[in-house]
Formats: C-alpha cells, structure tokens, sequence
C-alpha cells in the first residue's frame, strides 16, 4: 500500500490542534465583534472549518477514513446552511435596506 | 523543511483569518476569507487527504464565497459604513475569545496524542479509497445528503422570493 508521509512524521499533531483552536476562537471573535450579518455568516463558515481541518488531521494521523467521510458530509450541510442563510439575507435587506444586526433586535422582549 | 511548510501555511491562514475579522470593508474581509480557506486546503493536501484539498477549492472557495461576494455586490454593501461598536462590547468579546482559546488549550492538556501518526497508511485521502468506503458504509447519509441539498434549494427560493 501507500508510503508513509514524510508530512505527518515531521509535524506533530498538536500543532493542527493549536492551528484548528486559533481559527474557531478567531471565528467566535467574529460573531462577537462585527454587526454585518454577512461576516457573521463567514465566521460560521470560518469555524466549520476549523474543525473540517482538526477532523482531517486526526482522520490522517490515525489512518482510518472516517473521518475525512465526515468531513465531506459536513461541507454538504455547510453549502445547504450558506444558501438558505444567504437568501434570508437578502430577505433582510430588502425589508430593511441594510444588514446591520443591531437593527434587527424587534423580537426584543 | 516540513515544519517550514507548516507555519508558512499556518501562518497565511491566521493572517487572513484575522484581516477577516478586523476589516472594515465587506469585500476585503470575504476575499481574505477565501485566502484562508485556500490555505486550508493546503493543509489537507499536505495532510494527503487530496480528496478534501479539491473539495476544499471546489466546493468552499469556488461556490459557497462565490455566492457571498454575489450577495454581497448585488446588496450594494461594498462600502465601510459599519455602525461603530462601542469599544467594551469589543473588548468583552476579545477577552470572551481569549478564555475560550484558554479553555481549549486546557482541555488538551492530558490528551496523549504520542502514537498518532506512526506508520499509517497515507493512501486513505485519495478519492478511489474514500470513495469505496462511502458508496459501501455511508450510502445512506449520501442519499440522504442530496434530500438536505434538494430542502436547501427549495428553501431559499421559497425565502428568496418576494411574493408566494
């Protein structure tokens, strides 16, 4: 079968868990601090893929194809995800002329 | 030489990551989001999972950032006017990021990940083995994957459209 990756055996894997960390933490920094919603969409997207890649790494280093199968199917729900929340939106837009997130506060009790 | 590989990439990631984050201007930030996803499937096919890397750069950079900077152009937001945040709420929620990065790197402090990575098999990220093992185990998420697609299509439309 396949050689060994000379990759996997030079870099450890704690290194991909720190990257994957760094990336979903800078994804939750996003949510807080901005108010377009668009970003905000993107830092969702930025945080499923931090974990895509922690998933991807841990599936190499364990060679074992699971996980790169779950991957896959969570990029399908991520392209689902991205469309409707697009069209809802442009939906926003339309109503409102903007996306400004703290315009949006009216099912404040 | 391959750590250098790792953090020059490691590094293009977190720096696009951030200019994401910080940017005023929409545009910029989704472009620099597509520099990050784009390193991202770097690091898969360093981590020779080709499959996932082409994925990656089909599916994640070419459709799904398509479709922001469509909306994106099409909304006419491409202009800094962000209301300006007060600077507390900014700062809690740095400091809210920075205890969770805390709280993770806690968490992985017992995990012994020292067998990992020793003599594996490096072939299984190649499409005709991931492939074989999801048209034999995972069959039925698969066709349950394309229901979710067809709901997610008809949902927007439904969303999308002014009056139905």
């Amino acid at each position: 079968m396949g050689e060994v990756n000379s990759f996997i055996q030079a870099v450890p894997l704690e290194y991909f868990i720190i990257l994957s960390s760094l990336l979903f933490c800078l994804g939750v920094l996003g949510v807080l601090i901005r108010k377009n919603a668009i970003i905000i969409l993107g830092c969702v997207e930025l945080m499923l893929n931090s974990v895509n890649l922690l998933l991807a790494a841990f599936s190499s280093y364990k060679g074992d194809g699971n996980g790169q199968i779950l991957v896959f199917f969570i990029m399908v729900v991520a392209a689902a995800e991205v469309a409707v929340g697009l069209a809802i939106i442009a939906m926003m837009y339309r109503n409102t002329k903007s996306v400004d997130i703290s315009i949006f506060n009216k099912l404040r009790g | 030489m391959e750590q250098v590989i790792f953090f020059s990439v490691a590094a293009i990631a977190l720096a696009s990551a951030v200019y994401f984050v910080i940017a005023r201007n929409p545009l910029y930030a989704i472009l620099a989001l597509i520099v990050t996803f784009f390193s991202i499937a770097a690091m898969y096919i360093l981590l020779n999972a080709q499959f996932l890397g082409i994925v990656q750069i089909i599916v994640y950079a070419g459709a799904i950032m398509v479709l922001f900077l469509y909306i994106l152009m099409m909304l006419n937001l491409n202009r800094a006017d962000e209301s300006k945040k007060q600077n507390l709420t900014k700062f809690i929620g740095v400091f809210a990021a920075c205890i969770l990065f805390i709280g993770l790197l806690g968490a992985y402090k017992g995990l012994g990940t020292g067998t990992y990575g020793i003599g594996v098999d490096s072939s299984i990220g190649l499409t005709k083995n991931l492939g074989r093992l999801l048209f034999n185990e995972y069959v039925l998420p698969f066709e349950l994957a394309s229901i979710l697609i067809l709901a997610g299509i008809v949902g927007a439309v439904l969303i999308g459209k002014k009056d139905l």
